[in-house]
């Protein structure tokens, strides 16, 4: 491959941007054949990586005492309630405008929330009630009389089943009173090309659909205009700051600018779930690295534009409802960055940048945001493998994915959209679909479709199971009925919250960032799982006997006997958490889904673990009555007894092909416990990764803490404004969890070996 | 797509075969529990095996349930190897391996003998962590299956030494001699209570003889209460109550005092 080519060749070629090798990524929109042209792998340690300039410092320190008044505030620091964000609503928004290096906010003041209505009316009022703020009269009064909402829409197509379902909390946590998020515009593709090719590109789409005007072209051509008007805004939005974005970017600087643009925009204005950024360090890794060669850029102001860079993405913010917020604990944004990773090629994509992005946790302290997911391959750099251990000892706040697992699937151009889903960026989105309660689905078998709580009919009427003690062989068919119900209205609730949101929350910016055609997944997802796998071994391996209560309702169980419990590697239960996961993805697959999504499922709950066990009665496994879950893939807390690496093994077992949203496991190890010396530890913590992602196992969440800390952060928050923690799938500033919720963490297997 | 499932598999089968070609058979023991990963007992992650059965009552014993051979369940080396190589793919890559602890690991030698080999068959490193007063029970077989042995030494005083353990100092010293001829690699494990094992003196005595015997390390140990909960459970009186974990101070002079002799110490 000729790397010194810059002339284009082609005739038809338009591409006018800074001389970079390879010819397809000219001709056509495609960010990775870019990379894969022009990357420079880095196989060195961190001793390049330059401190914090003085002006990151002082204007870090500017952040932090807002962020310390926001926290004073109970969370909120100030919320517009007249304007209706856009992407161009707002004037430009400054921190310190002379030491900014990166600039742009999402209002026009530093850490102010946006009023975004499209989602729902009411929930945008709530979200501001909550804090003490009223949204303008006239705001309410067009998006109650004039103009309907997402939410508005959502509960017109709601089935009657749908609704029992979503009270019952066998569903919970839809995105139907929220914006639904997990789609990641390929930012990159504004610096790499300027908005002008953007927006022709767009045209001439549009002008191969001129035939066979039937509903679906229709809503293209309607979705390209969007797209098209949205790119043009970019360019406004931009020029307000100062800068033209209709041509590509010319330089590092321009390049960390313009693809900051991309995303404030997409952030500007829609208040999804999780807005995450993409995989933008190695893509900005190649304008560093020419600048730097050309002696036109130093480490130092490097370092300095990724600093300023990573401190306004720590920044986004968003108006949302206390309900979100037990839902979804600590403000989180999931900034997600995917980091390093392998080419197809069997080069690594680690860059210098990578490093960089990390050596942020440095400069700036801890953080939750952005949330740093480094593509973990047995065969990275050793010494970036090294470097990541040694910055998850210290910060606790990366988390790790199985690229060797993933690139199999999704290429290596993928990244990761708020914990663990994975996404071929600009080619595919997701329509996030939060979670089925399968804990609950069990109680619903043995008690007949009717809810454990209420005593309501919630699911199809079945005959209760009237034993009084459970046989496997008389539950295991039930519960499959019930899975089939609830594989079946969990389809139609999403099927009408996507159609809703496309039609009234389209989010026209990050789509104007994709291809025109994309693959569509419908992102279903799992919590209990280790409850309902317990339950069943109980069941199977111990006597569970059912107290009933006056309504015949079974609402406690005593066990007699010992039974295996997932997390010790134990292949007699382990079996029965995969056989749950392939049995529920199989239902999910048989049905029709909004704009032929592919059916995924996801095996992850956030901070709602909590939630969803507060609203489930006792289980046959001895959980009582609202007691949390365990997190996402996790073992119950307390249950797994043979040390990490039996509890990692469990994990792992469960089957990527049958979970390809992806499988949250978490996990909290003392720093005494990886070893005695600093440089054992990272080895070890390494080779402990290596060794769970060669068994299997997607995802990893890396906590080195010990309890001590947490409960002193509990009384002493003041002391510990950074302390950052991994929840399931992101990462959360300790002290911003509600008390509940840091209790729960606080009850989590923390190991004391490895 | 399960990267490691194939070679694990495979070499499960392997575990069941090496069991039959090992010298001693397929010999029970009694494992009082493992913990699937330590970093702390040897270098790297370790499959760590806590065998039950201890001659010694140390006044600090933080394992009193593994004191008893017959409160643990009997277990085969076979089925042993077959779970610690579930693990193998995970302790090679730190260049960790196989601890065997307990309790004291040299009250069933012919159990470690065998599990050991088992492990030299898997490719394993092997570590011994034994307090050496049944050290005349290790056969040469033994030994050489043992990569590593870790030795403590709990006082180097005969006299404060009994009245700690129960028993006399000089079997261990005659198995740490035994081990120095044989040049078998050994780190000295020495646990620092106040009041108990903290005499200066006789701390730079040990010094001098662990450095005279080519100890390759020297891990000081510092004393914790981790095992109170459990003397209370088994209805024990703990004497050591009241008595503190040493000052950071005191345990940086201790290692000074190994690092002064030439011992490396971590």
């Amino acid at each position: 491959m000729d790397r010194v080519v810059a002339a284009v060749e082609d005739k038809d070629v338009k591409f006018v941007g800074p001389e970079f090798a390879g010819h397809t990524w000219k001709r056509e929109i495609n960010v990775r054949d870019f990379i894969q042209n022009n990357v420079t792998p880095y196989f060195g340690d961190e001793a390049f990586l330059a401190p914090a300039t003085k002006r990151s410092l002082s204007l870090w320190d500017t952040v932090s005492k807002l962020m310390a008044e926001e926290r004073a505030k109970k969370g909120t620091l100030d919320m517009d309630t007249e304007i209706i964000a856009t992407i161009t609503s707002h004037n430009p928004g400054y921190i310190k405008k002379d030491d900014e290096q990166i600039v742009g906010l999402q209002t026009d003041k530093p850490l102010k929330r946006a009023l975004m209505v499209f989602g729902g009316i009411k929930i945008a009022e709530k979200a501001c009630e909550a804090y003490g703020y009223k949204v303008s009269p006239k705001v309410h009064d067009i998006f109650t009389h004039y103009r309907k909402t997402h939410n508005d829409g959502v509960f017109d197509g709601y089935t009657d089943a749908i609704r029992k379902a979503r009270s019952a909390h066998i569903l919970t946590g839809l995105p139907d009173g929220y914006g639904r998020g997990r789609i990641i515009g390929d930012y990159r593709r504004v610096a790499l090309y300027g908005i002008d090719r953007l927006v022709e590109d767009r045209k001439i789409q549009a002008a191969t659909l001129e035939h066979n005007i039937n509903e679906e072209t229709i809503r293209l051509r309607e979705e390209l205009a969007e797209q098209i008007r949205a790119l043009g805004e970019l360019k406004q939005m931009a020029a307000s700051y100062g800068f033209d974005i209709s041509k590509p970017a010319q330089n590092a600087k321009e390049a960390v600018q313009w693809t900051y643009f991309g995303y404030l925009a997409a952030v500007k204005e829609q208040n999804g779930a999780a807005m995450s950024l993409g995989r933008v360090s190695t893509f900005l890794d190649i304008y560093i690295e020419r600048d730097i060669k050309a002696g036109i850029l130093t480490e130092e102001e490097a370092q300095e534009m990724i600093d300023h860079f990573v401190m306004k993405l720590r920044m986004v913010r968003f108006a949302r409802t206390p309900e979100y917020n037990n839902l979804f604990s600590g403000d989180p944004v999931w900034v997600t960055e995917s980091i390093g990773g392998m080419g197809v090629d069997g080069r690594t994509l680690v860059t210098k940048t990578s490093f960089r992005f990390l050596h942020t946790l440095t400069n700036l302290g801890p953080a939750p945001e952005p949330n740093l997911t480094v593509l973990w391959s047995e065969r990275l750099p050793e010494a970036f493998k090294k470097y990541c251990a040694h910055m998850s000892i210290t910060t606790s706040s990366i988390q790790y994915e199985n690229d060797d697992l993933m690139r199999a699937y999704w290429g290596d151009d993928y990244g990761i959209a708020c914990c663990v889903s994975a996404m071929r960026i600009g080619k595919q989105m997701q329509f996030f679909g939060a979670r089925a309660n399968l804990a609950k689905a069990l109680l619903y078998a043995i008690n007949g479709g009717r809810d454990e709580n209420s005593g309501k009919q919630i699911g199809p009427s079945f005959t209760p199971i009237t034993a009084d003690v459970l046989s496997y062989d008389e539950v295991m068919p039930r519960f499959d009925q019930m899975m089939t119900y609830l594989a079946g209205v969990y389809m139609d609730a999403l099927n009408v919250i996507h159609y809703m949101h496309d039609k009234y929350c389209y989010e026209r910016i990050e789509m104007a960032l994709h291809d025109r055609d994309i693959l569509r997944t419908m992102a279903c997802g799992i919590a209990g799982l280790s409850i309902a796998a317990d339950s069943l071994s109980a069941i199977k391996y111990a006597k569970v006997k059912v107290q009933r209560d006056e309504r015949g309702l079974a609402v406690g169980f005593d066990i007699e006997g010992e039974f295996p419990c997932y997390g010790n590697n134990d292949d007699r239960v382990d079996s029965i958490a995969v056989d749950l996961v392939e049995r529920f993805m199989k239902k999910l697959k048989n049905l029709k889904t909004y704009r032929n999504a592919m059916p995924t499922q996801s095996i992850l709950t956030i901070t709602s673990n909590v939630v969803y066990g507060k609203n489930t009665g006792s289980t046959p496994d001895g959980r009582k009555a609202g007691e949390p879950f365990a997190p996402g893939a996790n073992p119950m807390h307390g249950r797994d007894k043979k040390g990490a690496l039996a509890s990692l093994s469990s994990v792992a077992k469960l089957p990527y092909e049958y979970s390809q949203d992806g499988i949250s496991n978490t996990f909290s190890i003392i720093p005494g416990a990886l070893g005695k010396t600093n440089h054992g530890r990272k080895d070890n913590l390494a080779g402990l990764i290596d060794g769970y992602f060669q068994s299997g196992g997607h995802h990893l969440n890396v906590n080195v803490f010990d309890r001590e800390t947490l409960l002193d952060a509990m009384d002493h928050p003041e002391k510990y404004p950074q302390l950052t923690i991994r929840v399931s799938g992101y990462a959360v500033n300790f002290i911003k969890l509600t008390r509940e919720q840091q209790l729960d963490v606080v009850n989590r297997t923390f190991h004391h070996n490895v | 797509m399960k990267v490691g499932s194939a070679c694990l598999l495979s070499a499960c089968s392997l575990a069941e075969r090496l069991v039959a070609v090992l010298s001693a058979g397929n010999v029970e023991g009694y494992v009082h529990s493992v913990e699937t990963g330590g970093a702390v007992d040897g270098p790297g992650l370790r499959f760590v095996v806590f065998l039950s059965g201890c001659h010694l009552r140390c006044l600090y014993c933080h394992n009193p349930d593994t004191w008893h051979m017959k409160d643990a369940k009997k277990t085969d080396v076979g089925h042993l190897l077959n779970e610690i190589n579930l693990y193998a793919h995970y302790l090679k890559r730190t260049g960790g391996g196989v601890t065997a602890t307990g309790g004291e690991p040299l009250s069933q030698p012919d159990f470690v003998a065998a599990l050991f080999q088992g492990c030299k068959a898997l490719g394993l490193h092997t570590a011994l962590d034994t307090n050496g007063y049944l050290g005349e029970n290790a056969s040469q077989a033994l030994l050489d299956a043992t990569d590593l042995v870790m030795l403590d030494i709990k006082d180097f005083r005969p006299e404060p030494y009994k009245k700690l353990t129960g028993v006399e100092l000089a079997p261990t010293l005659r198995f740490a001699e035994r081990l120095s001829e044989m040049g078998k690699t050994t780190w000295l494990r020495y646990v620092l209570v106040p009041g108990y094992t903290d005499d200066l003196n006789s701390i730079t005595e040990l010094a001098a003889y662990a450095a005279k015997l080519k100890m390759a390390k020297v891990e000081v140990l510092p004393f914790h209460k981790m095992g109170e909960p459990k003397w209370e459970a088994m209805k024990l009186p703990y004497v050591l109550k009241d008595t503190q974990p040493p000052s950071a101070e005191l345990v940086s002079h201790v290692k000074e005092i190994f690092v002064s002799h030439g011992l490396k110490t971590v």
